[in-house]
């Protein structure tokens, strides 16, 4: 059906209304150029959706038309629909109250549109209908960015006050869709209850939402299997809800995976259940990261280091963090370690540490207690500085009770280097 | 952030190539968070024009009423951070095996940094050797091309093993051993033939008084491109198998300085290698101003900022003061 241009108020209207203008509407109210769609929307001059166009000159309108149903985001609009119909429901009364009877004939409609004289911009528009037109930009079809959609959709903003960042979720184009498609009441309501029952708090909700927005896509059901997978492999409560905040992926693993990771850590450290649990607990990203390095490591520590099974068995259980260290990293350090001050196998292995600090770090406290004759890691020897003290003290203290020095000679020295 | 970074003293990083890695590394993202970490703007209001029925009408007239919404749209959440990145320049290179005093130019100071090149100002730098050893790159840790003897008394019989290498007998023969006044001889032999290119290099007349006058001062130097020069050297430390040089240099690079551990070696008729090499001073920028690693945060950056500005700000305006006379007139 061609309508002309000109007499064709356009309402705000829901998706749900079709009604059709008067003649007698028409002949009192022109089509303003200037008289666009709220939010993008375009209020049909009252037409069902599939009776697609309208033909006006207005092409900005007709790309983010409704009845373009091609477009990416069109269940976007729906959803903002609704929340824009939550936000005003006194539009939906007055197109309501001026929609003329329903039985209206189409005919006599468009017999009476093609005789009206064209449309002109100055003409001048009653009060009523000033009032509602409603000039705000309409909303880009798609875009990179949620900056644009945050205004209009309640679920974002919940999001956003939430705590989640969404400049990061923004860069998965598929986690933006999907969180515009869903609805906070019926689908995201749900999980967040889920979460706060297992145990995180408010304010962790957002970063681990943040980096785990798939978990949106689950099941709830699933995810309630996966945690009492967990609870009757004997981790309790506490332990769960440590471990989801720390690994945020945990509970998007299948249970069937879990429970082959699992398996995994236990063949290959061979260490008793309690200490793997332990274990897990400590590092849970050992269940969601890959298995690969922590092949490759136990091999460098076996073969390449020198250590034996017992001796990496009880590192990992004081320092799990070497299961997943950077290859290269061990190695340079172990070679200072090992080579440079001659610290024999055994002390490495009481003080695992060592494998956990940056490898200048232990260079620069090495240089200054030797510069200072102070470097004698032998237990049996006097003045012996055990390898942990050598690491893990904080600066001051360091200098104050190892090398006896003060924090500006350590400085001094550093220069030197 | 604007300004001219001091600089930073670093342990030599033999894993990286060059030092634009190191700083890309450290890439100062203590800064970013530093930056970002500043207080955050009140949330935001928008006005909007909702329908709504006039109030206390029995009609459904509408009106358009304002009202402040919060709108999100710039909330640091939706936006991400606001600085992201940040411009920084690199003055003099430094090796990644060397250490020592390197000076950064942050945002606006990266102009700077040009005009501190073109100010051609002279750089110190203290030099370990290590007598004994010859590699191909000139460092410890390279690939060993020959071993010699350097400093072990001489008597008249010696051992002459069957593979001793020709030059090694013909050094046992030839060389007392290598002490601290042949040393300083040819640190001053080095110094002398460098005043000669420093001169030529400078094209200065020498004829006239001006530059007479600033020649015995030694304030001579070329005003663009030119190899290395070496404007000062001497020993300062001297047991055998290392020594200590302190080279005050400009046109250098890092490697050159070895290979001039290498030519002394060989001078000496034996061989050496460097094993450190650390710039102590780059223009008006000493050891005092650099920072430490523990020092790498925003507050300590902005405070030597605000500490160095002053001296640059004076000394490029002296450098760049054309002198009295003299056609290309290096300023000191």
């Amino acid at each position: 059906m061609a309508l002309s241009a000109q007499q064709i108020p356009r309402w705000f209207s829901s998706v749900q209304l079709s009604s059709f203008i008067t003649a007698t509407q028409l002949g009192k109210h022109f089509q303003r150029p200037g008289k666009t769609l709220s939010h993008g929307f375009a209020a049909q001059p009252q037409m069902s959706s599939d009776n697609c166009f309208l033909r006006w000159g207005f092409k900005t309108y007709r790309t983010s038309s409704l009845w373009n149903s091609s477009q990416s985001t069109d269940s976007s609009r729906q959803e903002i629909t609704s929340s824009q119909s939550a936000l005003l429901p006194s539009i939906n009364e007055q197109t309501q109250k001026t929609q003329k009877t329903r039985n209206f004939d189409s005919e006599l409609s468009l017999e009476a549109l093609d005789d009206l004289p064209p449309l002109s911009p100055l003409q001048p528009v009653s009060e009523e209908e000033a009032i509602q037109i409603i000039a705000d930009p309409p909303l880009p079809p798609d875009t990179f960015t949620l900056r644009d959609y945050v205004d209009h959709s309640e679920t974002l903003q919940k999001l956003v006050l939430l705590g989640v960042d969404l400049s990061k979720i923004e860069k998965h184009p598929d986690a933006a869709n999907l969180l515009l498609r869903l609805d906070f009441e019926k689908d995201i309501k749900q999980i967040l209850m889920f979460l706060k029952d297992l145990g995180l708090e408010d304010n962790q909700l957002g970063t681990y939402l943040t980096k785990n927005y798939a978990i949106f896509s689950e099941d709830l059901e699933n995810l309630k299997t996966r945690v009492a997978y967990l609870q009757s492999k004997n981790f309790s409560k506490a332990h769960i809800t440590q471990m989801v905040r720390n690994a945020p992926f945990l509970l998007s693993f299948s249970v069937e995976r879990l429970d082959n990771r699992l398996g995994f850590f236990q063949k290959e450290l061979e260490l008793s259940v309690k200490k793997t649990r332990d274990l897990i607990v400590r590092l849970p990203r050992l269940l969601t990261g890959s298995l690969e390095p922590v092949k490759e490591n136990m091999k460098v520590y076996r073969l390449e280091l020198g250590f034996k099974h017992n001796e990496i068995q009880h590192m990992i259980t004081q320092v799990p963090k070497m299961l997943t260290a950077n290859k290269r990293k061990l190695t340079e350090t172990f070679d200072y370690v090992h080579n440079v001050m001659s610290v024999p196998h055994h002390l490495i292995v009481r003080f695992p540490q060592v494998f956990n600090t940056r490898l200048f770090k232990i260079k620069e406290r090495h240089l200054f207690l030797t510069y200072l004759g102070r470097a004698q890691y032998d237990p049996t020897k006097l003045n012996y500085i055990s390898l942990d003290k050598l690491v893990s003290l904080p600066d001051e203290i360091f200098c104050e009770e190892i090398a006896k020095a003060s924090v500006q000679d350590f400085e001094k020295f550093l220069k030197t280097l | 952030m604007v300004g001219f970074l001091s600089c930073i003293s670093m342990l030599p990083c033999p894993t990286l190539s060059t030092c634009s890695d190191r700083i890309d590394l450290v890439s100062f993202t203590f800064v970013y968070s530093g930056v970002n970490a500043g207080k955050a703007p009140a949330p935001e209001q928008r006005v909007r024009f909702l329908l709504g029925p006039t109030e206390g009408s029995e009609e459904k007239a509408l009106t358009l009423t304002a009202t402040s919404v919060p709108a999100l749209a710039n909330h640091p959440l939706v936006c991400g951070p606001a600085v992201t990145s940040l411009k920084i320049g690199v003055g003099h290179r430094l090796d990644a095996q060397a250490s020592g005093v390197l000076v950064l130019g942050v945002g606006h100071g990266c102009s700077l940094l040009t005009d501190m090149y073109n100010a051609h100002l002279t750089k110190d730098y203290t030099v370990r050797g290590l007598l004994g050893k010859a590699t191909d790159d000139f460092c410890e840790d390279g690939r060993l091309v020959e071993k010699s003897t350097y400093g072990v008394p001489r008597r008249n019989c010696f051992y002459l093993g069957v593979y001793e290498p020709l030059e090694n007998v013909l050094r046992m023969l030839s060389s007392d051993h290598v002490t601290r006044e042949k040393l300083d001889r040819i640190l001053a032999v080095i110094q002398g033939s460098h005043q000669k290119a420093l001169v030529m290099y400078s094209n200065l007349d020498l004829q006239t008084q001006e530059a007479y006058d600033m020649a015995v001062r030694g304030l001579i130097r070329p005003m663009n491109k030119s190899p290395m020069l070496i404007t000062g050297i001497r020993c300062l430390h001297f047991a055998p198998p290392e020594f200590l040089l302190e080279v005050r240099c400009m046109h250098e690079t890092q490697k050159q300085l070895r290979k001039l551990v290498h030519e002394i070696g060989l001078e000496l008729k034996t061989t050496a290698v460097c094993s450190q090499v650390r710039r102590t001073r780059d223009g008006f920028f000493t050891l005092d101003d650099a920072l430490l690693r523990t020092r790498w945060d925003l507050h300590s950056i902005q405070d030597a900022i605000q500490a160095a500005a002053p001296r640059v700000a004076a000394e490029l305006e002296k450098s760049l003061r054309p002198g009295p006379g003299a056609p290309a007139a290096p300023q000191p």
